[in-house]
């Protein structure tokens, strides 16, 4: 069981020192988890840290391979609304 | 320590001065107690004075953040954007030591090393506090200073207190939860992400509750605020009027800034910033208030050099390495020159409080104090001397004349449109840019002007003016007001084109 870091990773160094088991670790082209050190903080938090501070949304996956942050979480505009919330924004 | 609170000592003197201005260029530090001048003097973040002469730097050792703000992205690698939050290339602490002996040693003048990012420093303790701990030991000479957004502050405090930092900015963009649910959409607080309004209150409460505590320890602090307009702008007067109250010293109210191609949450979704206008009236209501900063240049979490420049290339990592600096020897000839800086600007000083004597209108309409205030531009390229040729400006500064004196007021990018290429042919549409950037002002002043320009400012309704070519800004300024009382220019309404657009 462990969480995994995808390609849109910007590398901000955020999750690395949140890691309860020091499992985040500074690669090329961007950081990665040690899935035999990576517990998903099970024992340690509720919620697995690196995807709690994580600012891209679908940088880092489940187990099963699906986004904890998916589309819309981080902004807190689903992308059904995306249109409407744009089009506020712009009249300001 | 206690912070004397701005507004009264503002009143007193001067019986308020928060529409028509109050003096000098360095107003926003002339209120101040002695004892906090005497702090920031050769600070260039903190004094427009200062910033002609001393140089800062800022290393890139805290990249980690904990709060998302819509106008940030958090892709901080880019060698050509210059903005709060963009760097070229990271630091280990112990590079960014190196790197901090190298720039003082090449760049005397540099007296103040920051630590802004790109991330929060706060949330980069360990990185933070060790480049703090080990340049308190090895390059005591400067003086290091920290901005954060304020959510790991009060923990952060007492190890602040430490290292001997006496300045630190919180960037505080409200005081209202609802507010900051629209700035901020999540915090990561206790090990969790919270999001909204919940956020945005413990957000709020930890910047308050920091400030409070780095004021009771009698540690410096200054704050920023993006305005967002249709966000928070109405609402920073609030904001304004809160912190100069718990003691902040000095409140510096920048502009959103919102370009699509940055990627920003605001970029993307259209949020516009402030035109120059909204800005200069937000400052200038604000300072009803307390002291405003307006010379921000809103620069790079590793920028290097005077504030507006950047010679960050000059110390890449690979550049260091070659470099043998001897700090010991580094630190006798920068005493030498900080005293010779020191030096010029006490005679500065002196220039100045007898200009003061006679700064008010002493022409022909000395006891007529109904004329309009009026705008002025100023190409200059340090010194506070008017030394720059128009085209050559890549910024202006902008003074406000009036029956109060000379003050200054804020600064104004533009394009360069003179390249030195007579064929290109974007000059004109570059210029008709330069042109619009000093709009509300009346008169440019500038060592040269070439002829196509002068034309066309003056058909915008504003006079070039080259005669004051080589003299110091303020004096200039308030020589050209006193013409314009003379020739009875201030007697007709303000030109057409250079009317304020709200």
């Amino acid at each position: 069981m462990s969480l995994s870091i995808i390609e849109s990773c910007v590398n901000c160094w955020a999750c690395y020192d949140v890691c309860p088991s020091d499992a985040i670790y500074d690669a090329k082209p961007h950081f990665m988890i040690d899935a035999n050190k990576c517990t998903e903080c099970e024992g340690d938090h509720a919620d697995p840290q690196c995807a709690s501070i994580c600012p891209i949304e679908g940088a880092i996956l489940d187990a099963a391979g699906d986004a904890i942050n998916p589309a819309g979480s981080l902004t807190g505009i689903p992308p059904e609304l995306m249109e409407k919330a744009m089009a506020e924004i712009q009249a300001r | 320590m206690e912070l004397t609170v701005l507004n009264e000592t503002q009143s007193a003197s001067s019986g308020g001065c928060s529409s028509s201005g109050c003096g000098s260029t360095d107003d926003q530090l002339s209120h101040l107690p002695d004892d906090i001048k005497q702090k920031v003097h050769n600070h260039p973040c903190y004094s427009e004075e200062a910033h002609h002469y001393f140089a800062r730097m800022h290393v890139a050792v805290a990249p980690a953040c904990n709060i998302q703000c819509h106008y940030c992205n958090r892709k901080y690698d880019c060698a050509n954007e210059s903005r709060p939050g963009v760097v070229s290339e990271l630091l280990t602490p112990d590079q960014a030591v190196m790197k901090t002996k190298a720039v003082a040693a090449n760049i005397p003048q540099m007296t103040v090393l920051g630590i802004a990012g790109p991330g929060d420093p706060l949330a980069n303790p360990e990185r933070t506090f060790e480049t703090f701990r080990r340049l308190s030991q090895e390059a005591p000479d400067i003086k290091l200073c920290v901005s954060t957004n304020g959510l790991a502050l009060p923990d952060a405090v007492e190890e602040l207190a430490k290292h001997n930092i006496d300045h630190v900015t919180i960037t505080i963009n409200c005081v209202d939860p609802e507010i900051g649910a629209q700035i901020y959409p999540w915090i990561y607080w206790n090990n969790r992400r919270i999001r909204g309004k919940k956020g945005a209150k413990i957000l709020i409460e930890q910047q308050q509750k920091g400030l409070e505590m780095l004021v009771a320890r009698g540690i410096l602090v200054k704050v920023n605020s993006v305005m967002i307009p249709g966000v928070n702008d109405q609402h920073l007067k609030e904001v304004s009027r809160i912190v100069k109250q718990k003691g902040a010293f000095l409140h510096n109210v920048m502009p959103l800034i919102s370009e699509a191609e940055h990627g920003t949450f605001y970029g993307v979704m259209g949020q516009r910033g402030p035109s120059n206008e909204e800005l200069m009236d937000l400052q200038d209501e604000c300072s009803g208030d307390m002291n405003m900063m307006r010379h921000c240049r809103q620069c790079r979490a590793d920028a290097v050099g005077l504030l507006g420049e950047d010679r960050g290339d000059e110390f890449t990592l690979d550049k260091i390495a070659e470099m043998d600096i001897d700090y010991e020897a580094a630190m006798k000839k920068r005493a030498v020159i900080h005293q010779g800086i020191a030096e010029e600007l006490a005679e500065k000083e002196k220039k100045r409080a007898a200009l003061a004597a006679v700064k008010v209108p002493s022409g022909p309409a000395a006891d007529n104090t109904h004329f309009r205030p009026v705008l002025m531009a100023v190409a200059t390229s340090g010194g506070g001397m008017i030394n720059q040729h128009f085209g050559h400006a890549t910024e202006f500064l902008i003074y406000e004349a009036s029956s109060n004196g000379v003050r200054f007021i804020s600064h104004r990018k533009v394009d360069q449109y003179c390249i030195g290429n007579d064929t290109c042919g974007e000059k004109e549409s570059a210029l008709s840019g330069s042109i619009r950037a000093l709009s509300g002002c009346e008169v440019v002043l500038c060592s040269k002007i070439g002829f196509e320009p002068w034309g066309l400012l003056e058909e915008a309704g504003i006079q070039p003016n080259g005669e004051h070519a080589m003299e110091p800004i303020e004096e200039a300024v308030m020589a050209v007001y006193e013409e314009m009382i003379a020739t009875g220019r201030l007697d007709e309404a303000k030109p057409e084109n250079a009317q304020i657009s709200a």
